[in-house]
C-alpha cells in the first residue's frame, strides 16, 4: 500500500469538503459508541476486566519470548508449522511459497489488518496468484481497488450507492440499491470462490500458547468457510498475541466485542488447532501460521511497548473527533485513528509518519475507551518529542515553539508578555478591526482558527492579576482580624 | 534468520538475553493452572435462571429456540420446521446421537455427509451452551464435520438443556474432560466453534443485515433432561 501520510492535512482538508464521506462517517458517530456504552453498562465488571487486561498483557509482553516459544512447540506438536517474518517482504515470501508448494492458482482470504501492513494481495497477485477478499467490506473494496479506511467496519466510508456501483460493475446482475440484495449478489459470488480456492488466509485475533491455538472473531462466516474449504490454511498474524490459556484468551474476548461493535458476544469466535484429525470428514490438511514482527519486537523494552497491548478493537477511533471528522483514509496507511497515529511511525518511520501524532487534540478520549488502557495520547507525545528532537518539525512550528519557550522560562517576562497581548487584543476587538460583542473575525498568524470561527478576545484580567489581587485581600483581611 | 532476529530483539528488549529460571517457572505455572480471571456474576445462578439467561441472550443473538420434552420429538419437530420453510432436505453428521433416532415418519430426505454448496440445512448436535451471551459450543471430529456449522442456509442445533453452563470457562473446562489424550493432557480437536447467533454483517453503510456468509438462520433445540 502506497504511504501517504505526509499528506495528512492536504487529505484531511479534502475529507472534509467530501459530502459522501461526512454522510458515512455520520453513521458511525451514532453507531459504534452509542452500542459499546451500552454493552459496558450491561457489564457491571467491565472496568475491573480492563485492568485485568492491561495487567495480562503486561505480564505477556514480560515473558514474550517464553510464551512464543511454548505457542510454536504447541502448533507443531498438533501437525501445523510456525514461520516467523521479521518484516512484511518476508511474511510475503513465506506465503507466496507455501501457495507454490501447493500449486495454488486462488486463496480466499478472511479479514486481517497484517496482511495489508505487509501488502500480501498486491504480492501474490504479481506472482500470478489470484487473493480474493471474503469478508464482506474487504471484497467490496477489493472490487472498487480501495483500502480499508478503519480496522474492522473496512468501507465504512462508502455509500449504498458506491456499493451498489462496485457490485453493477462486477456481478452481471441488474444494477440494485436494496442492501439485501446485494449482500446475497456477494453471498452467492463468493460461494464459487471458497470451494475453488487452493488455500486460505486468515488472521488471528488472538495466539493461545497452552493449546497452540489461533482464534478468529468474525460476524459473517467467511473466515470459517476460508479456512475450512481449501486444503491450506495459513494464519497470519503479529507476535504480540499470544496469550497464554483458553481462559486468559476469554477474558480478551469478553473485552473485544463489547468495545469494538457493542456486541455481547461475536457471532463466530473459532478456534484452530492444526490440520484435520484422522477421522475428521472437512478442514484443511496443511496448517502454517505466519509470526510477523515488522518492527514489533523493537518495541519491547522501549517508551511504545504498551503500544503492543493493543487488540485492535477500533474503540480508539471510532470514539476520536479527528477520525470522525476526516475518516480513516486521510491518515495515509494502514492503521488510522489513534491506536494508528503511535504505530504507524514505528512501522514506517517517524520521518514518514510525524503527521499522525500530531493529529490530535490529546482529548484523552481514546485513551478513556481503551480495553487494556493503552496511554494513547502520551504515547503519540513521545513521538512528537521524537520528531521535534530529530529536528523534523516544520520550521515556523520550531521557531513559534522555541519563542515560547523562553517566555516561559522567564515567568516575570512571560506574565508582562501576556498582559501586553490580552490588552492589546482587546483593544483590537473594541476598534474598527474588530468583530461583534468582543469577538475577533481574523488575527495574524491565527487563520486556522479565524478562518472557521470568531476568537473571543480576553476578558477583564489576567489569571496572575486576579490571583494577586485575591493574596492581597486574603493578606488585608488577615491583617484586620 | 528471522526467528532469531526476532527473539534476540523481544530478550534486548526485556534486558536479558536468556529468561531466568524463575520467569521460566512463572510462565510454565501460569500455563498449567489455566486459572480463571475475573468471571462476571451474571452467569452465576442457580440452574433454573442459568436456562432462562441461555434463552434471553440466544434470542436477542436472533437465534430461533424450539422447546422438545424429549429426544425422540427432534425427528418430527425437525420436519415441521423444514416443511414450514419450504424445505425437503437436509443433512447431517453421521453423530450416534441423532442416528439412533427414528426418523422413517419424516417427509424431508435426510443425507449423511458435509456439506457441500447449494445445500440448504445442516442439523447437528452441540457440545455445550453458554449461558453468559447465549452461545453454542461445537467441535470438530469424525461424526462432526465442520461445514455443516457454516455452508447450508439453515443451522439447526441440538441442545440438550443439561448441557447448559454458566460462562465460557465452564465450557473449557468440559473440553479439557472431555478431549484428552491417554496422559489426561488437552488434545484440543481440529476446531472448536463458538456460535452466538445466525450470520450477519453491517459492512452495507453500517445497516445490520442477517445471512453475510454464514448460515441466515440458527433453530436451537432445546431438550429437556
Amino acid at each position: 500500500m502506497d504511504i501517504n501520510t505526509p499528506f495528512f492535512k492536504a487529505r484531511a482538508s479534502e475529507a472534509l469538503q467530501d459530502a459522501n464521506l461526512q454522510q458515512a462517517l455520520g453513521n458511525l458517530k451514532q453507531g459504534f459508541p452509542h452500542k459499546r456504552a451500552i454493552a459496558v453498562e450491561r457489564m457491571p465488571e467491565f472496568e475491573a476486566l480492563r485492568d485485568q487486561g492491561r495487567d495480562l498483557k503486561n505480564h505477556i509482553l514480560e515473558h514474550l519470548d517464553l510464551y512464543l516459544e511454548q505457542f510454536e512447540s504447541k502448533v507443531t506438536e498438533n501437525g501445523g508449522q510456525v514461520h516467523w517474518a521479521r518484516t512484511g517482504d518476508d511474511a510475503n515470501r513465506i506465503i507466496l511459497d507455501i501457495c507454490q508448494q501447493v500449486n495454488a492458482k486462488t486463496v480466499t482470504k478472511g479479514k486481517s489488518m497484517v496482511s495489508e501492513e505487509t501488502g500480501l494481495n498486491d504480492y501474490l497477485e504479481k506472482n500470478g496468484i489470484q487473493p480474493v477478499e471474503t469478508d464482506l467490506g474487504e471484497y467490496i473494496l477489493q472490487l472498487r481497488g480501495d483500502h480499508p479506511s478503519h480496522i474492522i467496519a473496512p468501507a465504512i466510508h462508502l455509500n449504498l450507492e458506491d456499493v451498489s456501483e462496485a457490485f453493477h460493475a462486477h456481478h452481471n446482475k441488474p444494477k440494485s440499491d436494496d442492501p439485501v440484495t446485494l449482500m446475497q449478489e456477494a453471498r452467492d459470488a463468493l460461494r464459487e470462490k471458497f470451494v475453488v480456492a487452493d488455500v486460505g488466509i486468515t488472521g488471528a485475533n488472538f495466539c493461545v500458547a497452552e493449546t497452540g491455538s489461533t482464534i478468529i472473531v468474525t460476524n459473517e462466516g467467511n473466515g470459517d468457510l476460508t479456512q475450512t474449504l481449501p486444503k491450506t490454511h495459513i494464519v497470519i498474524t503479529s507476535i504480540e498475541k499470544v496469550v497464554p490459556t483458553l481462559e486468559d484468551m476469554t477474558l480478551f474476548l469478553r473485552l473485544l466485542a463489547r468495545s469494538a461493535t457493542g456486541q455481547e458476544f461475536t457471532v463466530y469466535n473459532t478456534l484452530s488447532s492444526g490440520p484435520r484429525r484422522e477421522g475428521d470428514q472437512d478442514g484443511p490438511e496443511n496448517f502454517h501460521v505466519v509470526l510477523v514482527d515488522n518492527g514489533r519486537s523493537e518495541m519491547v523494552g522501549s517508551q511504545f511497548q504498551d503500544m503492543l497491548r493493543c487488540i485492535r478493537c477500533s474503540a480508539c477511533m471510532n470514539h476520536c473527533p479527528v477520525y470522525g471528522a476526516v475518516g480513516g483514509h486521510s491518515y495515509g496507511w494502514v492503521y488510522p485513528g489513534p491506536m494508528g497515529s503511535v504505530l504507524t511511525p514505528k512501522m514506517i518511520g517517524i520521518e514518514k509518519g510525524a503527521a499522525l501524532p500530531n493529529a490530535s487534540t490529546f482529548c484523552g478520549k481514546c485513551e478513556s475507551v481503551c480495553p487494556v488502557r493503552i496511554p494513547l495520547p502520551k504515547l503519540m507525545r513521545h513521538w512528537r518529542e521524537d520528531e521535534f528532537s530529530k529536528h523534523l518539525t516544520p520550521k515556523a512550528a520550531r521557531y513559534g515553539l522555541g519563542s515560547w519557550a523562553f517566555l516561559a522560562k522567564r515567568p516575570a517576562l512571560y506574565r508582562q508578555f501576556t498582559k501586553a497581548s490580552s490588552w492589546g487584543l482587546k483593544l483590537l476587538a473594541n476598534s474598527p478591526f474588530g468583530g461583534k460583542k468582543g469577538k475577533l473575525e481574523s488575527l495574524p498568524l491565527a487563520s486556522g482558527w479565524t478562518d472557521f470561527r470568531d476568537m473571543p478576545a480576553p476578558q477583564g484580567e489576567t489569571f496572575m492579576q486576579q490571583w494577586k489581587k485575591r493574596q492581597n485581600a486574603e493578606q488585608t483581611d488577615g491583617d484586620a482580624s | 534468520m528471522s526467528r532469531a532476529e526476532i527473539f534476540a530483539n523481544i530478550r534486548r528488549g526485556l534486558g536479558r538475553e536468556v529468561p531466568s529460571d524463575t520467569q521460566r517457572q512463572t510462565v510454565q505455572n501460569r500455563l498449567r493452572a489455566q486459572a480463571d480471571n475475573i468471571i462476571p456474576a451474571r452467569a452465576q445462578l442457580p440452574r433454573p435462571q442459568q436456562v432462562e439467561l441461555f434463552r434471553a441472550m440466544a434470542t436477542e443473538a436472533a437465534a430461533e429456540l424450539i422447546d422438545l420434552d424429549s429426544l425422540e420429538q427432534l425427528p418430527a419437530a425437525c420436519d415441521n420446521w423444514l416443511t414450514t420453510q419450504g424445505l425437503n432436505e437436509f443433512i447431517c453428521a453421521s453423530d450416534p446421537q441423532l442416528a439412533g433416532l427414528d426418523w422413517s415418519d419424516i417427509q424431508a430426505a435426510k443425507a449423511e455427509r458435509v456439506a457441500q454448496v447449494g445445500d440448504m440445512a445442516a442439523l447437528t448436535t452441540s457440545f455445550a451452551g453458554i449461558a453468559e451471551t447465549g452461545t453454542l459450543m461445537l467441535y470438530s471430529r469424525a461424526d462432526s464435520p465442520t461445514t455443516l456449522n457454516f455452508l447450508p442456509d439453515n443451522h439447526l442445533v441440538v441442545l440438550h438443556e443439561s448441557d447448559i453452563l454458566g460462562v465460557y470457562e465452564e465450557a473449557w473446562k468440559k473440553l479439557r474432560n472431555h478431549c484428552q489424550t491417554s496422559d489426561g493432557l488437552l488434545q484440543m480437536p481440529r476446531t472448536v466453534n463458538m456460535i452466538t447467533g445466525p450470520s450477519r454483517s453491517a459492512d452495507i453503510e453500517q445497516t445490520l443485515l442477517m445471512g453475510a456468509h454464514g448460515p441466515k438462520r440458527l433453530v436451537i433445540f432445546i431438550v429437556k433432561n
